[in-house]
């Protein structure tokens, strides 16, 4: 068991756990992931680990409340434990001194996206960061991402908190104005990584992007997660989840994570009558 | 009469075929105390028993169905405890007509004792009674152990480390202990409640079990060596990455690996869904790829999910399918159905990413391939068009590299396959031993189970003389 150290609502669907971990959080590092486990009837679901700190043994899950796990999830509080937490999974960012990077967070994707940007700027990169969502209220993390970067933009698709815009266009922008770019770190919603990966690729600058397939176990025994990259297939829990973005296949990904479409829903109905009866 | 009690076994009473295709409960009922006692009386007591070197694990046949002619039916569980930790998992999921029912002298006449029916019996009859015996705790030498992957052969290694006195730690990447007990074979050829049981008694019999730690990543091997004290390790994970047919379309929604089929429905329970959240697809047209066990297991649990139709499409012919003869008679009998000599090209989809069919292309046998299997080849012009929601390829596995990528100075194989000492599971570097899938690719649940037995010797040698031969494994 696993227990909830700190819970923080981040934005009106965003939620922020901090979980003691220990020995994940020892071995944690930017671009991993774990899976965790509610209880003996849940689902196995992966989430990147937004934050670890090693003196207190906690990681930090940031996830938003989309289908059934995720609104039970959110219905945990502090002192609560989740049966089963599984990590660190995946391959690690590939953090060096590349010069002068963009890094983008999309929606529940600022979180992943700030770890990566803390480790850049800690290995002598300008970071510049790109943070955006539908509306004001699904920004959270302005501060500690303006804290590792060296500038930062905040859009809006309604305009309701810095410019309206998709985040597409400030990146855009940059790239055209500033040639010494060297590489584009990209977490968000894969409609956005598809759309950011089209624009960088215009200005040829190397893009990273972190793919959320659906997963089982996570360590590369099942291939649910599988996707294509660079028409090769790969699985994202093992090979990935980071690759580059160019070399992916993103209408293939989107259609895999449509694969239960209607379970989820099913599910979701099903646990809101069951809330309404408690 | 006599003559006829000596041909032929006690027939085990199962779930008529059509009944059970369409629920997950297990298949056979199980012998009565009566029924056992009547096929273990056609035990002839042989002076030299052969069956008991047809064990890979040295259960000590002969004694066990002698305590249950006497009506000793606990002690007869304790005896083939004595070997086997996991005795009502063998005596279910065992191939005991290839090991120790093929040795029998019986055999030559008619049906060889039925001995994996009577393993199985007297198991359940002990959990039945509440009358688990515990065996007497050794000294404790100070040695701890790390066994890495909880399936048969972690298990088996844990179960006999633990009896020599040695602290045992049982490490197991996922949510719960068992391996391919618990997310590969199903719930009506291997009830989960059987394999906790036999868990639950290794955990008694004092062997720490952690799951949720995937080594490799949470700690590595070195570092349980070094930092956690341990003295020797036990690899046994299994053959872990699922091999699809690298055919077009294979990414399509709805073409499902058999591990990760299996692993839905059995350690997910996605055959509850609802009830359990996991959702899982539920074909009504399924076609499965392949022809060994895995393949019967996806089959099956396709059926039992509710499919109209369930075709095991297979490039072979029947004679060539390396699954257990009674597993091809299971599913013959459910109805699932065999599209033999046939294999897939590609997979269509319905504009949406779905599978919704798949291309064939008849196959005739040639000449014998190195296998000495007659090698499959495609007919000309056969091509068709085969409807479906769902598709499984269950062609086998590869070795998972999470672990052993993490470990250069261990030797590996071409495939990746971890290269061990068969006799003694030493691999190239000192203290760690490894057995089972890792070592020789996709096997058995009792061939992993030998390595694990034969590797708590190796280790038990290895920490009385702390000798380290790597001259006796080759590549």
């Amino acid at each position: 068991m696993f227990r909830i150290s700190r819970k923080m609502e981040l934005s009106d669907a965003v939620l922020l756990f901090e979980i003691e971990a220990h020995d994940i959080a020892r071995k944690a590092k930017a671009g991993n992931f774990f899976v965790l486990r509610i209880n003996e009837q849940g689902e196995r679901i992966p989430l990147t680990i937004a934050d670890f700190n090693k003196e207190n043994g906690t990681i930090t899950a940031v996830f938003q409340k989309m289908g059934k796990t995720t609104h039970q999830l959110a219905e945990l509080g502090e002192g609560d434990s989740i049966h089963d937490v599984i990590g660190p999974l995946g391959m690690h960012s590939h953090i060096e001194n590349f010069g002068k990077v963009i890094c983008v967070g999309g929606g529940v994707g600022i979180a992943p996206v700030y770890p990566i940007a803390r480790a850049l700027k800690e290995a002598g990169n300008t970071v510049l960061s790109v943070i955006g969502a539908r509306t004001k209220n699904l920004i959270f993390w302005e501060e500690k991402m303006r804290e590792v970067s060296d500038d930062l933009i905040i859009v809006t698709d309604d305009g309701s908190q810095g410019r309206k815009a998709v985040v597409t266009v400030p990146v855009d922008e940059l790239l055209s104005e500033d040639k010494s770019i060297q590489r584009v770190i990209a977490i968000g919603p894969a409609i956005m990584m598809k759309f950011v990966c089209v624009t960088t690729e215009k200005h040829q600058v190397k893009t990273i992007v972190s793919l959320n397939s659906i997963m089982v176990d996570g360590t590369g025994m099942c291939g649910a997660c599988r996707v294509e990259v660079g028409g090769e297939t790969k699985f994202a829990c093992v090979d990935g989840p980071e690759f580059d973005g160019h070399q992916v296949d993103f209408n293939l990904l989107m259609a895999r994570q449509r694969m239960y479409g209607e379970e989820e829903k099913a599910a979701f109905e099903r646990y809101k009558i069951t809330l309404e009866v408690k | 009469m006599e003559e006829k009690k000596i041909k032929n076994r006690v027939k085990m009473r199962e779930q008529e075929a059509r009944e059970r295709a369409r629920n997950f409960i297990e298949v056979p009922y199980g012998y009565t105390p009566e029924e056992a006692s009547e096929e273990a009386s056609r035990c002839l007591n042989c002076l030299k028993p052969t069956c008991r070197s047809g064990c890979p694990v040295e259960v000590d046949i002969p004694s066990f169905i002698q305590l249950i002619k006497e009506g000793k039916f606990t002690e007869a569980a304790w005896k083939i405890k004595e070997k086997n930790a996991l005795p009502a998992v063998c005596g279910r999921v065992c191939p005991q007509e290839i090991q120790c029912e093929s040795m029998c002298i019986l055999g030559k006449k008619g049906d060889p004792v039925a001995i994996g029916n009577l393993e199985r019996f007297v198991s359940d009859y002990e959990a039945s009674q509440g009358k688990i015996q515990m065996p007497e705790k050794p000294a404790p030498t100070g040695r701890k152990i790390a066994i890495i992957g909880s399936g048969p052969g972690g298990l088996t290694c844990a179960a006999d480390l633990i009896r020599s006195g040695h602290d045992v730690t049982l490490f197991e990447a996922l949510h719960k202990p068992g391996g391919v007990l618990v997310y590969g074979i199903p719930e009506f050829r291997l009830p989960k409640a059987i394999v906790e049981r036999e868990v639950e008694y290794i955990k008694k019999l004092g062997v720490e079990v952690k799951v949720n730690a995937v080594i490799g990543k949470l700690f590595t091997l070195d570092e349980l060596l070094s930092d956690y004290g341990y003295d020797a390790c036990f690899i046994a994970t299994g053959a872990g990455l699922p091999v699809f047919m690298g055919i077009p379309g294979e990414n399509l929604n709805g073409v499902y690996s058999s591990n990760e089929f299996l692993t839905r429905a059995n350690l997910m329970k996605a055959y509850l869904f609802p009830e359990y959240d996991t959702p899982i697809k539920r074909g009504k047209k399924v076609a499965v790829f392949g022809g060994g066990n895995v393949a019967m297991d996806s089959a099956r649990v396709a059926l039992r999910l509710g499919a109209e139709k369930v075709y095991l499409v297979y490039r072979r012919s029947e004679a060539e399918m390396p699954a257990r003869k009674a597993e091809i008679h299971h599913a013959h009998e459910e109805g699932i159905e065999f599209m033999l000599l046939t294999a897939p090209l590609k997979f269509l989809d319905d504009g949406k990413g779905n599978v919704n069919s798949v291309e064939c292309i008849k196959m005739e046998l040639g000449e014998p391939d190195a296998s000495g299997r007659r090698k499959p080849a495609p007919i000309k012009g056969s091509q068709f068009t085969l409807e479906i929601d769902v598709a499984i390829p269950a062609i086998g596995t590869r070795s998972n590299p999470l672990l052993t990528k993490t470990m250069p100075d261990l030797n590996l194989n071409k495939r990746g396959y971890i290269v061990a000492d068969h006799e003694t599971g030493m691999t190239t570097k000192p203290g760690v031993f490894a057995g089972g899938d890792i070592v020789t690719g996709s096997a058995t649940v009792i061939l992993a189970m030998g390595a694990g037995k034969k590797a708590a010797r190796g280790i038990n040698d290895y920490l009385k003389w702390k000798f380290w031969d790597t001259g006796g494994i080759t590549q």
